[in-house]
């Protein structure tokens, strides 16, 4: 059934612009993504958009719904209410491009600075390693997140405090986590989780996992525990009095 | 403008699985290494991917060997596929699985803590090393994750325009990125597509608007031979319902725990018809194919389990006989495991849990407690650039191919599961060998009148002030595609769209785009026409020149395979005059032994 409404959608380039309202035909079952598309083919070929998948498996067409971040994909229209315009605009923490498009290249660059994989040696002569499934279920659910950034556009730290020079954000907290929980892992990355990484900027609010497409306990099951594994490696003072005593795990 | 300019040994086109894999290879081997991605990283196709990389590890059930993996790779592929590329794929896929999880992937584990395989469609023996329904994704974020501290030189959203050539070698290409609508050249001394699928030509599809052809179009119009462009595979299972969501992908992975299909009376129509070549390792009952998604090693696979071309066919059937769902599919039915298992709910959303947030979420359906409405959705073209099978090279020198935009491996019909391993053992031969090209060859010089001819035709539609718009081209073309040369064929249909994509596109060269340069859709959609206009014209062409139905080609007036058909493969190639040539050559790669082991195999 064809409902009318007014999406009122963010037009612009490099944070100068402003909201235009377009009227739609919304027939059911839409998502948001659909509204956008329709309004490309028919109202403003123009309108920049980033999308892939359209299943919400690739966190491409992430942006703020009536203020909220959402994947435009996984929104579906009949559960907004369309009795006001319904407001679409690109995710408030990064630089915008143009319209919904922002620029989320710092994401990329902070994850390039994360010390990567390191597995212990095979536990087989083939190369292979043994692991079990309950030692694997945690690192799987940090390893389910497609990089979507909503995580990283909800945060306070990022998004009202501009945090992004000392600040890694809950996506990448999660990435560290998925590594330092990996069974097979070996390295260390707990300095730079406390110094470069800016893991006590986080008081954990848990927007990020409110916001997670994926639901990733993001607050409880990675960042807590990594802030504690912090807090054990530079906090503890039994740790710190044996570390005297005993080298560090090489 | 001027050109922003790089240099570089190896140019990869494209960042799935196989452009990722082809670039890690080639800069192990010492070569300078520039990617070149549609969509920013680790959004590429492959995160659709979903039930899992098929390799005969043996982890699940020993009696699994690469020597059966690639008899069921042909026997799929209706022995249409290069017989040399599926060996070498059957031999590698275990070790390129390993090389993952030595780089960080984490698969889901059997009980003794090895790496856990699934069943799927057409594999003999539970061969899938999966994790969850979201293998894709394990894949793209591993490869990903290791290849950013290769020192590779990535330019996200940057698409390319036209292949570049020096006489006879590739020497580069112009290319344009979205952010800013600004053109690259790139010299490279050998270029490596790996550029995805076709789908975008067709109205129902799995497939994103990256799926636009590009690599296809781009090595056709570079020289290159495109083979087996007649099989597109129709996967049996997308979403049907709500409208917005109509072709999206409902992973084969259900039908691996036990889903079953029913029509509109509630019968398993699955069993009424079981193809002659798959008799002997179907089950005979229900009974025995719920032994073998449990498990049982004595039991044969369910008839759900049959290739995706026949589940596909079935189901189309089913509903032109009136016994469809009530939005023209069929029912896709797991919640009915309660009757075996108890906790049968937490087991489907421990196993499924993405189709089950797709469902809940996009259709209002619990499929722990409902049937699924699915049918057939454009997924996969087997078809794609003609390669060696040792080395990946095209007839162009320099130019390489691997994943789905190369061809070959998978024949008539592709198994599912056999696309992520493709990736990986195809990208890293096509890594290897335009490192070891490069490093064998001279410079080449790059002609810059060639890249200013192909400046001026993409900035024409931005110019023009008044013309057609490329959307509608574009829906037009998707039209006749899902209308003329979908799931059901007949000669006078290919006809009339071969006429049809030649209308097209005359009047794709006089479209108009508004707006400027900087991220403009309908401008990237005007620049993507003539790659859709040429894979769909190759696609009408090869289907209409194989009289008979095989694999994922389905003849309505030839609904018989043809003997002398069944040993030769279709490869269109362009002629000075700018028109496609049509050809049969012999199948490749049967050898005795080869022969002797699928005699084996029964």
């Amino acid at each position: 059934m064809a409902q009318k409404a007014t999406f009122r959608i963010w037009r612009g380039q490099a944070n100068e612009g402003g909201f235009v309202d377009y009227p739609v035909n919304v027939e059911d079952g839409m998502v948001a993504l659909d509204v956008v598309h329709q309004i490309q083919a028919e109202q403003a070929g123009d309108l920049a958009c980033r999308w892939n998948c359209k299943a919400g498996k690739c966190g491409s067409c992430s942006a703020e719904i009536n203020g909220k971040p959402r994947l435009l994909c996984m929104t579906r229209v009949g559960d907004l209410d369309l009795s006001k315009p319904v407001t679409i605009e690109p995710m408030q923490a990064f630089p915008n491009i143009k319209d919904l498009v922002s620029d989320v290249s710092w994401n990329y660059r902070m994850k390039e600075k994360i010390k990567p994989f390191k597995p212990r040696t095979p536990d087989n002569e083939d190369g292979t390693w043994n692991m079990s499934q309950a030692d694997v279920e945690r690192p799987q659910e940090f390893r389910k997140c497609i990089e979507c950034f909503l995580c990283q556009d909800v945060c306070h730290v990022i998004r009202d405090h501009h945090k992004h020079d000392e600040f890694i954000g809950p996506r990448f907290l999660v990435y560290t986590a998925a590594l330092e929980m990996h069974p097979l892992d070996t390295e260390d990355r707990l300095a730079d989780l406390r110094h470069r990484d800016g893991i006590g900027y986080c008081n954990i609010t848990k927007c990020c996992t409110k916001v997670c497409p994926e639901h990733i306990t993001i607050t409880d099951n990675a960042i807590i525990p990594l802030k504690e594994r912090v807090v054990d490696e530079f906090y503890d003072p039994i740790t710190k009095l044996l570390r005297i005593f005993r080298p560090k795990k090489s | 403008m001027p050109w922003q300019t790089r240099e570089c040994d190896v140019l990869v086109i494209g960042a799935g699985g196989a452009g990722l894999r082809a670039a890690i290879e080639a800069s192990a081997e010492g070569a300078s290494v520039t990617v070149l991605s549609k969509s920013l990283l680790g959004k590429a196709h492959t995160v659709m991917a979903e039930g899992g990389m098929a390799a005969s590890m043996g982890n699940v059930d020993d009696r699994d060997n690469w020597r059966v993996h690639f008899s069921d790779t042909l026997r799929g592929g209706q022995y249409l596929n290069n017989w040399r590329m599926a060996e070498i794929h059957a031999q590698q896929a275990a070790d390129r699985v390993r090389e993952l999880e030595a780089w960080g992937a984490i698969f889901d584990r059997t009980k003794e803590g090895r790496i856990l395989q699934r069943n799927f469609g057409g594999h003999k023996y539970p061969r899938l090393a999966h994790v969850g329904d979201r293998t894709g994704l394990e894949m793209i974020r591993t490869l990903q994750d290791h290849g950013i501290h290769q020192g590779i030189d990535f330019l996200m959203e940057t698409t390319v325009l036209e292949i570049i050539k020096d006489g006879d070698r590739v020497s580069g290409v112009l290319a344009y990125d979205r952010e800013r609508g600004r053109l690259h050249l790139v010299h490279a001394k050998a270029i490596v597509m790996a550029t995805g699928g076709i789908g975008r030509a067709f109205k129902v599809t799995s497939n994103s608007w990256e799926y636009t052809g590009d690599g296809h179009a781009l090595a056709y119009r570079a020289g290159a031979e495109l083979v087996d462009m007649e099989f597109v595979q129709f996967h049996p299972t997308g979403m049907v319902w709500p409208p917005s969501v109509r072709g999206i992908l409902v992973t084969e992975g259900v039908r691996g725990e036990g889903g079953i299909l029913k029509n509109s009376e509630g019968k398993r129509f699955m069993f009424d018809d079981i193809p002659p070549l798959y008799t002997d390792q179907t089950a005979d009952s229900e009974e025995e194919g719920w032994r073998y998604v449990t498990g049982d090693k004595e039991a044969r696979r369910p008839p759900e389990l049959l290739t995706r071309d026949h589940v596909a066919r079935k189901i189309v059937k089913e509903v032109k006989a009136g016994r469809g769902s009530p939005h023209g599919g069929a029912f896709l039915d797991i919640a009915w495991i309660k009757e075996h298992l108890s906790d049968a709910e937490g087991h489907i959303r421990k196993k499924l849990p993405s189709m089950y947030h797709q469902f809940k979420e996009l259709a209002g359906v619990d499929i722990t407690k409902e049937a699924m409405e699915v049918g057939p959705t454009t997924h996969y073209v087997m078809g794609g650039i003609k390669v060696d099978a040792e080395t990946q090279m095209s007839c162009v020198p320099g130019l390489f191919a691997c994943g789905e935009c190369g061809g070959g491996l998978h024949g008539a019909n592709r198994l599912g599961g056999n696309s992520l391993s493709d990736l990986v053992v195809f990208g890293r031969i096509a890594g290897a060998s335009a490192a070891k090209f490069a490093s064998e060859h001279g410079d080449t010089s790059i002609n810059e009148d060639a890249a200013s001819d192909i400046e001026a035709a993409a900035l024409a539609p931005l110019e023009r002030s008044s013309g057609e718009s490329p959307y509608a081209i574009q829906y037009e073309l998707q039209d006749v595609m899902q209308d003329l040369v979908g799931i059901a064929r007949t000669q006078p249909e290919l006809e009339q769209a071969v006429e049809r994509i030649a209308d097209l596109s005359r009047r794709a060269a006089t479209t108009s785009a508004v707006g400027n340069r900087e991220y403009n859709p309908g401008w990237h959609t005007a620049l993507d026409l003539p790659n859709l206009l040429a894979v769909s014209e190759a696609v009408a062409r090869s289907a209409a020149g194989r009289r008979e139905s095989r694999g994922a080609h389905s003849r309505v007036d030839h609904p018989e395979k043809d003997e002398q058909l069944g040993t030769v493969n279709t490869v269109v190639r362009r002629l000075d005059d700018d028109s496609m040539e049509m050809a049969h050559v012999p199948v490749v790669g049967v050898t005795e032994e080869r022969q002797a082991i699928v005699k084996e195999m029964g």
